[in-house]
């Protein structure tokens, strides 16, 4: 071809190629550099970056519900106290991150531009388990960034159209995806919210109830472990709560939090290590 | 190799001939009409798989008329480029201004450099929050770029189609009257013989004005034949046959049903 032409990464011809529908495939091709990739200068120690800290998921009847505290910490100091770490993936899917908060959003910013894009291209939506393997993918891609310390890895949580049910996933460094069953939490609060969870979940939870025992996990998290946030009601600060279901992917508003967070802080003054649960189990169900 | 010298002005006149005679043969035509419940697209279609009308980005859409395979890969190329320009700057920042430029360019170099120019007529439409907001750039095979106003047709007959519009028109009219006078002049292009349009036989879509994010939906199904019938409820007497042929219609803007229904036919796709 002769004459003009457009140059670099917006030639035509890249784009008119025909190839993959995956947004991350394009970019490897035509324009690399705006890729987020695991090649960091190694210099030593990496230095006290923002981390994100827990995010827990849950099935509930007809959904599922995913929170994360707000706070970011640098070392041992706070470094944002409003941080978001609970993301819109697509209309059936949210994403929340731990681990360096940096990498995390990159990450979350390239997929939801990944699922958007093969849902241009192919006119549908990938499936729940075509978006984990190719979140899985991309969470890899920061395989060398993982090794030299700066780690991130998300959980996704998403309705499945095809079996009418949310569906919770959690990854590794190394591109590993695992299925959770019922609850699922992530950072570095994640076993104190376990261990919550595990006492509160009950299988068919509505959804208020699951907000409310996901909103006592957090609480219990933020309790044991300095790098969670609790509600900060005194700046109304609220864990993110996103909902999705049939019909959707749903944040909760600031007062809908707030409102489950209120009820959380109100009963932990009377009882400070909140709901006890019984001692034994109840007679076996039939 | 062709033997012997052919001119410059000759090369180009001919490939701009082919192109024309071959859209104008080939592609039936498309109506992109600026309405209060949005921008509206609507084109004779009876494939429920291969698309005219698309979306590109949060409020902006492609519509495209000829060659299926060359528009699907402009199209794609589309998406990829807004998809890249948000990601590398911010969803704000991707624009129908920019997306028309960019397409003008790739069809340009593509008419100068290829033996055969792309067969097709292309739109770039973004709603805005109100009609004078909107934009629509219509982009032709030897990369031309037009700012329309209003409503834009492409394709074959485009001239008669758009005749027949420009005689009902008015701004901001409701997604019913726009409907019906979008179906009316497409029924028309068919030589005067009109041939009725059928909801199967139809590829409707909207960008829809107050939806937040991301505004494309197609208008398909029960939807699509509720607003064709509402459509023409609105506007004919209801014993009326839809034999249009360009003829002026009376009744604007004014005898439509209630406004609140614009939204309401409108099919998540």
């Amino acid at each position: 071809m002769g004459g003009f032409e457009l140059q670099g990464r917006w030639q035509a011809a890249a784009y008119l190629a025909a190839g993959s529908s995956s947004f991350t495939d394009f970019l490897t091709m035509a324009a690399p550099e705006l890729l987020p990739r695991g090649q960091h200068p190694s210099a030593g120690e990496a230095p006290d970056l923002a981390h994100g800290t827990t995010i827990v998921a849950a099935v509930c009847d007809g959904g599922v519900v995913m929170a994360g505290d707000r706070r970011a910490t640098a070392g041992n100091m706070i470094a944002q106290r409003d941080i978001e770490k609970v993301f819109r993936s697509d209309e059936f899917s949210c994403v929340g991150i731990s681990g360096v908060a940096g990498v995390g959003v990159d990450l979350v910013r390239l997929f939801a531009v990944e699922l958007e894009h093969y849902e241009k291209l192919e006119g549908r939506s990938l499936s729940l388990e075509g978006k984990a393997n190719r979140l899985a993918g991309l969470v890899k891609m920061n395989l060398g960034g993982a090794m030299q310390g700066l780690v991130a890895v998300p959980l996704l949580a998403g309705f499945d159209e095809e079996t009418g049910t949310g569906r919770i996933f959690s990854f590794d460094v190394a591109g590993g995806r695992y299925e959770e069953q019922r609850f699922a939490s992530i950072g570095s609060g994640s076993v104190f919210a376990r261990g919550s969870l595990k006492k509160l979940y009950r299988d068919g939870m509505s959804e208020a109830d699951l907000v409310l025992a996901l909103m006592q996990a957090l609480y219990d998290a933020a309790d044991d472990d300095s790098a969670t946030g609790g509600p900060d009601m005194s700046r109304r600060i609220y864990p993110v709560v996103a909902t999705v279901s049939s019909d959707g992917f749903h944040r909760l508003t600031e007062e809908e939090a707030g409102g489950y967070a209120e009820t959380v802080v109100t009963e932990r003054m009377q009882q400070p290590d909140g709901p006890a649960a019984p001692l034994r189990s109840g007679p076996a169900k039939p | 190799m062709p033997f012997g010298y052919v001119s410059p002005e000759q090369i180009m006149k001919d490939k701009a001939d082919y192109a024309r005679r071959r859209i104008t043969q080939n592609a039936r035509s498309g109506v992109v009409i600026s309405c209060e419940a949005g921008i509206l697209f609507v084109t004779p279609n009876s494939s429920r798989a291969l698309r005219k009308f698309s979306e590109l980005y949060d409020r902006i859409a492609f519509a495209a008329v000829g060659r299926y395979n060359e528009f699907e890969a402009l199209r794609k190329a589309g998406v990829r480029y807004a998809d890249t320009t948000g990601f590398q700057y911010d969803r704000r920042d991707v624009t129908a201004r920019g997306l028309a430029d960019w397409y003008g360019q790739v069809l340009g170099s593509l008419f100068t450099d290829s033996q055969k120019p792309y067969e097709v007529e292309i739109v770039v439409a973004q709603v805005g929050r109100t009609t004078a907001d909107d934009e629509i750039y219509r982009i032709t095979f030897d990369g031309a770029v037009a700012d329309e106003h209003d409503f834009v047709v492409v394709g074959g007959q485009a001239d008669r189609v758009a005749a027949v519009i420009k005689e009902q028109y008015s701004a901001s009219m409701a997604l019913t009257a726009a409907m019906n006078v979008a179906v009316e002049s497409l029924a028309g292009q068919g030589d005067g013989a009109a041939e009725p349009l059928t909801s199967s036989g139809l590829e409707v879509a909207l960008l829809e004005r107050d939806r937040a994010h991301r505004a494309f939906r197609r208008i398909t199904g029960t939807r699509l034949a509720e607003l064709l019938t509402e459509a023409r409820a609105g506007v004919e007497p209801p014993a009326g046959s839809d034999a249009a042929d360009g003829a002026p219609e009376p009744g604007g803007a004014g005898a439509e049903p209630p406004g609140d229904d614009a939204a309401g036919p409108v099919d998540a796709g």
